[in-house]
């Protein structure tokens, strides 16, 4: 912490731009994830602007209700609206928590402390992938996939009137949420590569635990892209 | 500022540690899985030239059906083998195979990977004094990954239906009714943007963190300035075009519906719901349109830089310059339905988007304007590369102004889809950003292989592909204003086009004697390699960059002592006095920047 510091105030004595240093006082390496992320901000753009656009022409009138669509809750039953999804949004900001306290710790230099919560964090996020992976299996089991449609009954569980949904509604939702949640399984990975680097003091002896920054820049972007998503699947 | 600087004398010490232990390089690390940014640059290049003599013989051949429509092609058998029909014509089908796979190459493998990863690799560290790229392990990745999309697309030419056939914008419903081509075709664009993307990733950082002390960004060539915004234009539009792509990749395998409506083929219906066709098109030029600017930005900046050293003259008006890039950069983004006037888009988005576009002749003509006064009374010195930078100013001039045309939406109804706009894009940026490369491999060719390339089959190549470009697309925009359909495989069938069938010819012969031309330069490109004239001294063209502060043959590391320092601007020509003053000089005392500089006297 105290060589940031440090970097800062030289680079406010001279001009940071006049070569020789680097102007926002990092290291390419953190800079270059910042642009990743960028871009990678622009493909789930692209995707949600996607969405947006075949909502639009589909027609609000025949597109499904989150609150019909997603209601079952594992072991519970029917009838919960969006308690589940709720619970996968907590889990996933929860690990976003503890990615922030990983990060910290790396800046104190403790191995210990980095170890005990970057743990927690690549445990929330095989919690989350479950979830989804549940998530996924009840909507196909109740018949939705790429190719049919969303159904549901109109006045809940058991009425007996039956609501048929576009098709683009299940396939947006899979696409979407699969690359999100292809996102949330590279994050994984690279976690659990991050965090065997820290067991084995990788980055003791480098003196810095930058590469737990790194991949926290990452965590906390696929956790903020799941808030849009989360947004036009469930709330909208 | 520790922490910073430990990582550069770090990356500096790997850096000697690689320059000292060159002579323990074997042929695999030091040519193929070389983290050198200098042969990595090289392997861009000859792999954009392989593509590129590909893509420019699809070409020929397509226009052999065009101009002689009757004619026996059989002699091509052993070359074209099923694409032939029996009796020697050329099959319909692969002759939109062959305008696909020439589109798709010659835009992103040639003047995309060829142009900017070539040039972006060799000059970035070079010239703002760095060792090497900022990690050089993503740049090795960025051109394995291009070779793998090389592969795939290499591969697609062979199997039984043909690479895609679909038209380089690959619109649905057609892309969707293809064969394995087309899949094929989407994998190996996606390894090109990953391999654009770590690319990108690389040039911005670099150029941001490792310049050399006292190259503020204002010191920088405009090389350096272009490269970095055609970095930023690619890290921002290609993974757009990714989306659209993994999109149209499940409409074709997994059977969804995005682009897809209720459809009639074959007189099959194809139940297939609610989506637009509309909504790819939107994704795919978001790319398509800053692609453009991908594309002719780095020729900019060669041109930029070859002209000012070749005529002993600063750059004039270097700052409008840089903010014409950056107004590029910006406007490119806000003009990409301009390629969808007649779509059945809204007319007032339409509105908006001519106004957009229109609004980029502003930067451009600023650019123009600056090449003409950098060279005006300039003690020029007419070798190939200056001759290819001014031809480059005159294909951008010619195809800008038919960009206007285009621009506008009303015209745009007549004129879209027509050899109009082919003659367009293909004179402002395909021929355009050609005579860019040109000119910066002609002049870096020193530094790259430490010889010179032979100047009289430069010239005559130069004379033939200015002349012979506008005798094949000139006459284009005339056809194309009568109304000749492009991507048409033959025209016998319409009276009102037979008036053109002489025309055709003509382009036909044209195009065989350019194509013969290039491949004389490709045999100059090769022969120059190994036995051109050596480089004697380590600045030959009397440059005031970084990278001939280099010896003649700079190994990994470039500079075998320390990294030099940067005092002044790099255009310091003709001043004090001094033919040129390199960067590397300390001011003297009392010496003004450029940009104090009194206006000088008048030459009498």
């Amino acid at each position: 912490m105290t060589t940031a510091t440090n970097t800062v105030q030289a680079n406010s004595e001279s001009n940071v731009w006049e070569g020789g240093q680097a102007p926002f006082g990092v290291k390419y390496g953190k800079l270059m994830m910042w642009y990743f992320l960028l871009s990678d901000a622009f493909t789930f753009a692209a995707f949600l602007i996607s969405y947006g656009a075949i909502r639009y022409t589909v027609g609000q009138d025949i597109w499904p209700e989150p609150n019909k669509v997603f209601e079952a809750f594992p072991l519970l039953g029917h009838g919960y609206p969006l308690l589940f999804v709720s619970l996968m949004t907590f889990i996933l900001i929860l690990s976003s928590v503890f990615m922030v306290r990983a990060v910290q710790e790396g800046h104190q230099m403790n191995k210990k402390g980095v170890i005990l919560w970057l743990g927690f964090t690549i445990i929330g996020g095989i919690a989350f992938l479950s979830c989804q992976a549940w998530e996924w299996a009840h909507l196909i089991h109740n018949g939705m996939t790429m190719t049919s449609p969303i159904t549901y009954e109109i006045g809940g569980h058991g009425s007996g009137a039956v609501f048929v949904g576009p098709l683009a509604f299940g396939q947006l939702f899979f696409t979407i949420t699969g690359f999100h949640g292809f996102h949330v399984t590279t994050g994984v990975v690279i976690n659990i590569i991050v965090f065997l680097n820290v067991v084995f003091g990788t980055y003791e002896k480098k003196k810095n635990y930058d590469m737990v920054e790194k991949v926290g820049l990452y965590w906390h972007f696929v956790d903020l892209v799941w808030v849009f998503v989360f947004l036009g699947f469930y709330l909208l | 500022m520790s922490d910073v600087n430990t990582t550069m004398e770090h990356t500096h010490a790997e850096a000697h540690d690689h320059a000292h232990e060159a002579h323990h390089e074997n042929f695999f690390t030091k040519y193929l899985f070389t983290m050198d940014h200098k042969m990595i640059a090289k392997q861009f290049l000859i792999t954009g030239i392989f593509w590129a003599i590909i893509g420019a013989f699809f070409s020929v051949v397509f226009r052999l059906q065009l101009g002689f429509p009757d004619a026996d092609l059989s002699w091509l058998a052993p070359v074209m083998g099923r694409w032939l029909t029996p009796d020697g014509a050329l099959d319909p089908n692969f002759y939109n195979a062959l305008i696909t796979m020439h589109g798709t190459l010659l835009v992103f493998f040639v003047l995309t990977a060829g142009l900017s990863g070539t040039f972006a690799n060799f000059l970035i560290p070079l010239q703002i004094g760095a060792r090497d790229m900022a990690s050089p392990m993503m740049n090795m990745l960025s051109y394995w990954f291009f070779f793998l999309a090389s592969v795939i697309m290499f591969v697609s030419l062979f199997i039984p239906d043909g690479p895609a056939q679909g038209g380089w914008t690959a619109y649905p419903p057609l892309s969707y009714l293809l064969g394995h081509g087309m899949t094929l075709w989407l994998l190996s664009l996606t390894f090109f943007v990953a391999s654009t993307v770590l690319g990108g990733l690389n040039y911005i950082t670099t150029i941001l963190n490792m310049r050399t002390k006292g190259m503020s960004m204002f010191k920088m060539p405009l090389t350096i300035w272009a490269l970095f915004f055609t970095a930023v234009i690619g890290l921002l539009s290609f993974p757009v075009l990714v989306a659209g792509f993994i999109l149209l990749i499940f409409d074709r395998s997994l059977g969804t519906s995005f682009y897809l409506s209720d459809l009639v083929v074959n007189g099959q219906f194809l139940d297939k719901g609610t989506g637009s066709p509309i909504l790819y098109e939107h994704l795919f030029w978001f790319l398509g349109h800053p692609e453009v600017y991908i594309v002719i930005l780095p020729a900019m900046g060669i041109v930029s830089e070859v002209l000012s050293v070749n005529s002993k003259k600063p750059v004039f008006g270097y700052r409008a310059m840089v903010f014409s890039i950056l107004a590029i950069t910006i406007l490119s983004f806000l003009v990409w339905a301009h390629h969808m006037f007649v779509s059945g888009m809204n007319p007032f988005v339409g509105s908006i988007f001519v106004l957009f576009t229109l609004l980029i002749a502003v930067p451009s003509a600023i650019k123009v304007f600056n090449w003409i006064a950098t060279i005006w009374r300039g003690n020029i010195r007419l070798n190939p590369q200056t001759m290819y930078a001014i031809g480059f100013v005159s294909m951008f001039i010619s195809g800008g102004l038919t960009g206007i045309f285009l621009g506008n939406s009303t015209i745009d109804i007549q004129l879209h889809d027509t050899y109009f706009i082919v003659a367009h894009f293909h004179i402002v940026m395909g021929v355009a950003a050609f005579f860019g490369m040109f000119a910066g491999i002609h002049h870096w060719f020193p530094k790259m292989f430490g010889r010179y390339m032979n100047r009289s089959m430069a010239y005559m190549h130069f004379w033939v592909t200015l002349i012979g470009a506008y005798l094949i697309f000139w006459p284009m925009h005339y056809m194309g204003m009568a109304g000749v359909p492009r991507r048409y495989y033959t025209f016998d069938a319409f009276d009102a086009f037979s008036q053109f069938a002489g025309m055709n010819v003509f382009i036909t012969v044209v195009v065989m004697i350019v194509f013969a031309f290039q491949i004389l330069w490709v045999a100059n490109f090769f022969y120059s390699i190994f036995k051109g004239r050596k480089v004697k001294e380590s600045n030959p063209w009397g440059a005031t960059t970084l990278e001939w502060t280099t010896p003649v043959n700079p190994g990994h590391g470039n500079w075998p002592g320390e990294i030099p320092e940067v005092y002044r601007w790099p255009y310091d020509y003709n001043k004090n006095g001094h033919e040129f003053i390199p960067q590397t000089v300390p001011m003297e005392e009392g010496e003004l920047e450029h940009e104090e500089t009194p206006a000088p006297e008048k030459v009498s």
